[in-house]
């Protein structure tokens, strides 16, 4: 298929049309109203279900209830909404009810503002949900990983029966740029085995997410700790930019991402042995893969739309194998490529100093 | 060719977000990289919105640029607002019709042109917006024109009726912006 311009907010919306995404139910707020628009103008013509919910709380809930019966269902919303969603999230994972969660951040914290940010990273991948559970995260930074990301959100949720966030920010959800949807690529697993499809001629089947008998809610926990794991071998992934001989590896996820790589070109040609370590899955963070390139780096400098967040990872990651630096801005403020290069100009020479006062 | 970036800019209802999209698509049919990015806030009614492209042979990066080649302000406000931002020896298109403050900068050279004055000599309604993209595209032969017509024709089909039947305004818009600069009609 030839490649179309398309919004970033728009494709994410197509994609989960394409992907077999029966139901979307959301509230709109910017900066990702169009996906609920577009879900609006096409799932009804499709003979699917779209329903605008009376709020945020209301829609996840509307997911929970689809995904119990092994129908792909979606919503999506923007930080402060993505917030009142929590209790919910925690309720899919302990239920294990699949289920797709498009986080379009801006500015926070409260109602903040409407410019993209990146300050809802602990909210997604640590969870504002009580108890101990793990989203899985995937984190996009161009419109085609969008569409690429979306799929294999509707897979990885149905594949693990465990809700799904698809964490943009404002700025890929309001951009245009040219993406191929070409075809969903995943054969979805079987859920007949525990959907709740009617019990005429089998047991009655309960999906809950309370479990009072003792030992039966530890050994749940101990179970899906153990999918976890699995989700971390299988799933992990991440982008490297020119890291094979960088000496200053910069760190940053989703839009950040691509902004460094500008950044990283430049000081390239400068001479500057720079590199980008860009996460792909949030969680399942690519911890061992992110310490196999400190090892032989000199410095990390962590970049992000906020005061400092996947920077608790990425030092647990790096665990000592070289200094970590953070450099980001917070409250809808941007970072360009020449911020971003200034950053690592200064660091780069720090490290080249460091090195000749050794000798 | 060489990589151009462009803000487009102008108050709301002067088609700033419409014209880059246009110079998207048309960058589309021309198998380059393009991003667009605009302003999204409440200013769309009324206040002053912008959108910024880029084109490329290469993959770009990041859609976020500190300086830019070209801006395009359709007025006064716009012309204030991203007069810095334009790289020494870039340009700026200025719509003199409705900005008549001084020009601050002598590292950039600037194209005043009188649209809104000049769309009264063409098929009515006449689009300002597309009047100046079709100075950019002259100036900087950043895409052909024949492309940004053939993305008119593409987009008018997804469109009201009613839109449709301006394609042909649209069209006029787009060459006579062209012509202005072919002829160095206004050129300052």
């Amino acid at each position: 298929m030839a490649k179309v311009l398309v919004k970033g907010n728009e494709a994410i919306a197509q994609a989960a049309i394409n992907a077999g995404c029966q139901c979307y139910f959301g509230y709109p707020i910017t900066p990702q109203s169009e996906i609920g628009e577009y879900m609006g103008a096409h799932l009804p013509e499709m003979g699917r279900n779209f329903i605008t919910a009376e709020s945020e709380l209301a829609s996840i809930n509307m997911v929970i209830g689809a995904g119990t019966t092994g129908t792909k269902a979606m919503t999506s919303s923007s930080s402060c909404g993505i917030a009142l969603m929590q209790e919910a999230i925690s309720a899919m994972c302990c239920a294990e009810v699949p289920g797709v969660i498009v986080s379009v951040m801006r500015g926070g914290p409260g109602l903040g503002n409407i410019a993209p940010a990146q300050g809802d990273y602990f909210q997604a991948v640590k969870g504002g949900g009580n108890g101990d559970y793990k989203t899985i995260v995937l984190s996009p930074s161009t419109v085609q990983e969008a569409i690429d990301l979306t799929y294999r959100a509707f897979y990885l949720s149905l594949k693990y029966r465990n809700p799904v966030m698809l964490l943009a920010d404002g700025l890929l959800g309001q951009m245009m740029e040219p993406a191929d949807f070409g075809e969903y690529p995943y054969k979805d697993p079987d859920v007949s085995t525990w959907a709740l499809n009617g019990a005429d001629n089998r047991p009655a089947r309960n999906i809950v997410s309370l479990h009072m008998p003792e030992g039966e809610l530890e050994q749940l926990s101990n179970r899906i700790f153990e999918k976890y794991e699995k989700i971390k071998k299988e799933e992990t992934t991440y982008e490297g930019f020119m890291l094979e001989d960088a000496k200053l590896v910069l760190t940053a996820f989703g839009t950040v991402g691509r902004i460094a790589k500008s950044a990283v070109l430049k000081a390239r040609g400068e001479g500057m042995k720079v590199g980008l370590f860009r996460p792909v899955t949030l969680f399942p963070f690519p911890e061992k893969q992110l310490n196999d390139v400190a090892k032989n780096a000199d410095m990390v400098l962590d970049l992000e739309l906020n005061q400092g967040q996947m920077l608790l990872d990425v030092r647990s990651s790096v665990f000592g194998a070289c200094p970590v630096e953070f450099y980001g801005r917070s409250g809808g403020g941007m970072l360009t490529p020449d911020m971003i290069f200034e950053k690592v100009k200064e660091l780069y020479a720090a490290i080249n100093k460091t090195k000749v006062g050794v000798k | 060719m060489k990589d151009v970036s462009v803000i487009i800019s102008g108050f709301g209802g002067q088609g700033a977000l419409f014209a880059g999209i246009l110079l998207c698509h048309a960058a589309v049919v021309e198998g380059k990289h393009t991003t667009w990015f605009p302003s999204y806030g409440a200013e769309m009614r009324g206040g002053a919105v912008n959108c910024c492209v880029n084109i490329s042979d290469k993959e770009i990066p990041s859609p976020v640029v500190d300086t830019v080649d070209v801006v395009i302000a359709l007025n006064d406000a716009s012309q204030k607002k991203f007069e810095n931002k334009v790289k020494k020896g870039g340009f700026m298109i200025l719509n003199s019709s409705l900005s008549h403050i001084p020009t601050t900068r002598n590292d950039i050279s600037y194209i005043k042109l009188p649209l809104n004055d000049l769309a009264q000599k063409l098929l009515q309604p006449a689009f300002i917006n597309v009047m100046a993209l079709g100075a950019f595209i002259e100036k900087t032969s950043a895409l052909k024109l024949e492309s940004v017509i053939e993305s008119m024709k593409e987009m008018s089909k997804t469109v009201s009726a009613k839109k449709a039947a301006l394609l042909p305004n649209n069209i006029e818009s787009l060459n006579f912006g062209a012509e202005l600069i072919r002829n160095q009609a206004v050129v300052v």
